[in-house]
């Protein structure tokens, strides 16, 4: 089984890195480009083979590691 | 005053860090390499300044998770006195001994400058040789040193004195709420600060502005 993990800043958390690309959209001559968010995407396989128990195992990691809850969010999808 | 520096892949400013606390306490740190688990009988644990594991993931993630983090939390429980400096301070917050988060600098360069650091709290092992207010000259060297916290955090950090160090004069470098160069947890045992004080020790750094921070560890 893959966890897919989809890591965001909370919102209100600023981003200078979304400002910057946002700013350098502009720069390419890309008009209409709002706020930008910058997040991180995590692949991780699993020996497990049972959907809930490597949804709890998955959760875990985000709370202990793949995460900084407190200014990150995290979305998983098992696959 | 016995002193331990962790050292961790990717750190490099270990050597200054124990060169300082030789410089002034007279006795050599030992320094405890990341992979073992158990820390020496000392008085102070040093985690110091640096790129620990290339900053991968985020400044700080996965040096907190290794295995002699497990005996510094332990002890730190128990009373140990924990100072973390630049790098150090980002593992302690990832670590959860200390509240908060180092973020990416607001105007996203790394910055390598002096600062104006004002001495918020002189009670601490660390600043217990400084005037209360006092404002004295220290390097930073860094691109994650933005301190964030929720509002109920800062709130609680301001009303328990917990700021240790704040950017004074107009030096902010990274846009830290409030200012905050440095902090402690609860008890005082634990300080984590984003300047360098070991590299403003010496007159060959320009300055000594920090030795006193140092010599506080003695009184301490």
């Amino acid at each position: 089984m893959k966890a897919k993990i989809r890591v965001t800043l909370k919102t209100g958390v600023l981003d200078p890195q979304g400002k910057a690309i946002a700013g350098a959209l502009g720069h390419l001559g890309f008009g209409g480009v709002g706020e930008v968010r910058q997040g991180k995407y995590f692949e991780i396989e699993l020996a497990e083979t049972d959907r809930a128990r490597a949804a709890e195992q998955v959760k875990a990691m985000c709370e202990k590691l793949i995460a900084n809850t407190v200014i990150e969010n995290y979305e998983i999808e098992l696959a | 005053m016995k002193s331990a520096v962790v050292v961790f892949p990717g750190i490099n400013r270990e050597r200054d860090m124990m060169l300082a606390l030789e410089s002034v306490t007279g006795a050599k740190p030992v320094s405890v390499w990341h992979a073992e688990t158990e820390l020496p009988r000392v008085d102070l644990v040093v985690v110091p300044g640096g790129f620990s594991y290339g900053d991968y993931l985020r400044c700080g993630a996965i040096a907190a998770r290794a295995p002699i983090m497990q005996d510094i939390k332990a002890r730190a429980a128990k009373g140990l006195k924990v100072l973390g400096v630049c790098n150090g301070f980002q593992i302690l917050t990832e670590a959860g001994l200390l509240p908060g988060v180092l973020a990416r600098n607001k105007n996203l360069r790394f910055v390598c400058r002096q600062v104006k650091l004002k001495v918020e709290n002189n009670g601490t092992f660390f600043t217990n040789r400084m005037e209360k207010g006092a404002v004295v000259s220290c390097p930073v060297a860094h691109g994650e040193g933005n301190y964030i916290c929720d509002a109920e955090t800062l709130k609680m950090l301001e009303a328990e004195n917990r700021v240790v160090f704040r950017y004074a004069e107009g030096t902010n470098p990274n846009g830290a709420l409030n200012d905050i160069a440095g902090i402690m947890n609860g008890s005082g045992t634990v300080i984590g600060m984003m300047p360098h004080p070991e590299n403003m020790i010496e007159p060959l750094h320009g300055r000594t502005d920090c030795r006193p921070l140092f010599e506080s560890l003695l009184a301490a």
